[in-house]
Order: C-alpha cells, then sequence, then structure tokens
C-alpha cells in the first residue's frame, strides 16, 4: 500500500471516526463523500485487502462492559524470548504483546472479566515461565483515542 | 454482565467485521428473527450505555503512514498528576494516556502512547511536553518487535458449538 487518493483519505477519516447507525451505512457514507454505495464498498474492500483496515466493527469500552485490564512487563533472558511471547500471547485476554527496547523487554495487556481473574492469569504465567511480571493497572486514563487523521495522496 | 441473545450475535459481529456488504446487518436480523432497523437501535443503545466507544474503521497504524510508535513513560508527583496528564492528552501525536500504579522501582507513572510519521519528530515532541509539563524524568520505550495485537473478544464461542 503506497498510495491514497483524496477519496479515501476522505473515506478513512470519515469511518474511522464513525459508520453510520442506518441500515445501508456505505451508501449514507457515499452520500457525504458524493459517490455512490458501491464505490464506498468496493474502496473499502481494497484498504481492507491492502491491510491498511484491520477491521470495521466496535471498540468497546472494556470497563463499562464490566471487564479490567492491565499493562504488564517483564524482564525475559533474551534466548527465551520468543517461547515467553509464546506462552503470554497464547492467553487469549491477551491483546498486545510486543518486545520492547528496555530493561523490561517484553510488555503485554491482559483484558479479563474482573481483577481477580487477572491477578490469577498473571500467576499462572509466571507459574508456567518462572518470570516475574509487573502488573501495572490503570489508576486514571486520560485518554483512549482510536484514529488518526489522514491526509491526501502524499502522506504514504 | 448478562447480555440477551440479539446483544450476543451482536456483539460477536462488532467485535470482529462488519459485512462489506450493502446490507450489512440484513444476514443477522434474519437468524435473529428481527429487523435490521432494530439491530441499529441495539447498537445506537450500546454505544449511549457507553459499552462501545465508537462503530467503524479500526486502521492498522503503520500502514496508515504512523510507523513510528512509542510509548513515552514519565516519572510524576501526586500533586501533578492531574495537571500533567491532561496536558498530555491534549497532544494529537498521544492516543492512549494513562496514570498507572507501577513498582517503586521502576517509578515511572504517567504513560503517553505516541504515534507519528518518522523518528525525527519524536526529539522536539518530546521536549515541548517536557516544558509544557515540567516532567523532566522521562523514559522513551521502542518496540522492537509485536508479538500479538488483536481485538479483545468479548463473546467467546467454543469450536465444538457448546455455547459461550
Amino acid at each position: 500500500m503506497n498510495k491514497l487518493d483524496q477519496i479515501d483519505a476522505k473515506l478513512l477519516n470519515l469511518i474511522q471516526e464513525e459508520l453510520p447507525l442506518t441500515t445501508r451505512p456505505y451508501q449514507t457514507l457515499g452520500e457525504s463523500l458524493g459517490i455512490g454505495e458501491e464505490e464506498v464498498l468496493r474502496r473499502l474492500k481494497t484498504l481492507k485487502s491492502s491491510g491498511m483496515i484491520r477491521r470495521i466493527g466496535a471498540v468497546f469500552n472494556s470497563r463499562s462492559m464490566g471487564y479490567f485490564s492491565t499493562l504488564c512487563a517483564c524482564r525475559v533472558p533474551e534466548e527465551r524470548l520468543e517461547e515467553v511471547a509464546g506462552a503470554i500471547s497464547r492467553e487469549p485476554g491477551v491483546t498486545h504483546n510486543y518486545q520492547r527496547e528496555h530493561f523490561f523487554n517484553l510488555w503485554f495487556t491482559l483484558t479479563v472479566p474482573d481483577a481477580d481473574e487477572g491477578i490469577r492469569i498473571i500467576q499462572k504465567l509466571e507459574q508456567e515461565t518462572g518470570i516475574k511480571i509487573e502488573n501495572m493497572p490503570a489508576k486514571k486514563v486520560f485518554k483512549i483515542k482510536v484514529s488518526f487523521e489522514m491526509g491526501g495522496t502524499d502522506v504514504l | 454482565m448478562y447480555y440477551d441473545d440479539v446483544e450476543t450475535d451482536l456483539i460477536e459481529m462488532l467485535q470482529s467485521d462488519i459485512p462489506l456488504k450493502p446490507k450489512p446487518y440484513e444476514d443477522l436480523a434474519r437468524r435473529l428473527n428481527t429487523s435490521e432497523g432494530e439491530l441499529v437501535e441495539r447498537i445506537s443503545d450500546m454505544k449511549e450505555k457507553g459499552l462501545i466507544r465508537r462503530v467503524g474503521a479500526i486502521l492498522r497504524h503503520r500502514q496508515a503512514g504512523y510507523a513510528f510508535n512509542v510509548m513515552a513513560v514519565f516519572k510524576v508527583e501526586p500533586e501533578d498528576e492531574e495537571r500533567a496528564g491532561l496536558i498530555l492528552a491534549g497532544y494529537k501525536e498521544v492516543s492512549h494516556c494513562y496514570l498507572r500504579q507501577v513498582p517503586l522501582d521502576f517509578g515511572y507513572n504517567l504513560f503517553a502512547m505516541v504515534h507519528l510519521h518518522d523518528e525525527s519528530a519524536l526529539k522536539p515532541l518530546l521536549d515541548d511536553m517536557v516544558d509544557k509539563t515540567g516532567l523532566i524524568d522521562y523514559q522513551v520505550i521502542k518496540s522492537v518487535r509485536e508479538f500479538k495485537k488483536t481485538s479483545m473478544q468479548y463473546i467467546y464461542r467454543r469450536e465444538d458449538g457448546g455455547g459461550l
């Protein structure tokens, strides 16, 4: 993916903000852009297959859904990184798992039905891997933004 | 939390993909013996109740031209938390900003996820953040490798069809 025309950029900006809550959302989007429903669908399919769009769906508020989420960090010997990261990634509640350049070289997020379950999973992973895991739950959320401003042709 | 059949199936669709076809809710409405309008209404309700932050496209930010992403972590004293957190949250380059409970020997408790087009923009941005917040003790934690990145599955059906 390397070229994005103005219509794609506008479409991405719109659909990142909101898929219209109508029974024909792609038609509604097309009306805002001055293009037809078919063209909207064609462009979105291309943006999806090129990997630009991960998915079109809902971003849930895990807290309102009654879930607990936390950020965890650990220090893993280089030679065990893949193995430990693999064990962590197998946990369904782990949604992000990254190797990072830091004393703590593996960071992951865990989203689970409640805090006790989170602690149970962390302990289980510690036992399984023998690696100490630091639990860093949020005390306060200042911002969660999930959209990115897309420019015109030259952005990419 | 309890979900009725319609909510369960809707959440299942919304946590993965809304179909790319003219009437994306048609099949689900037929299966649930309800109308497409009713499903849209239910989604609006979930938004109003705050269960859904937004319905739309989720981009892969690397492909979207935001190739350089780091976690910036700052040490903040309790009396400065609110002020500094709000300042960092105000930057358009910051997608997530949290105050976290962290181990004492780590100490960096204010987290900002920063997304940039390229690395050259990082230094000026951090200088500005230090300037505006007055927080001088910080670390930049770059990602080296992505092992996993998925969306949370709130409704999880076992493959044997044995329910949720």
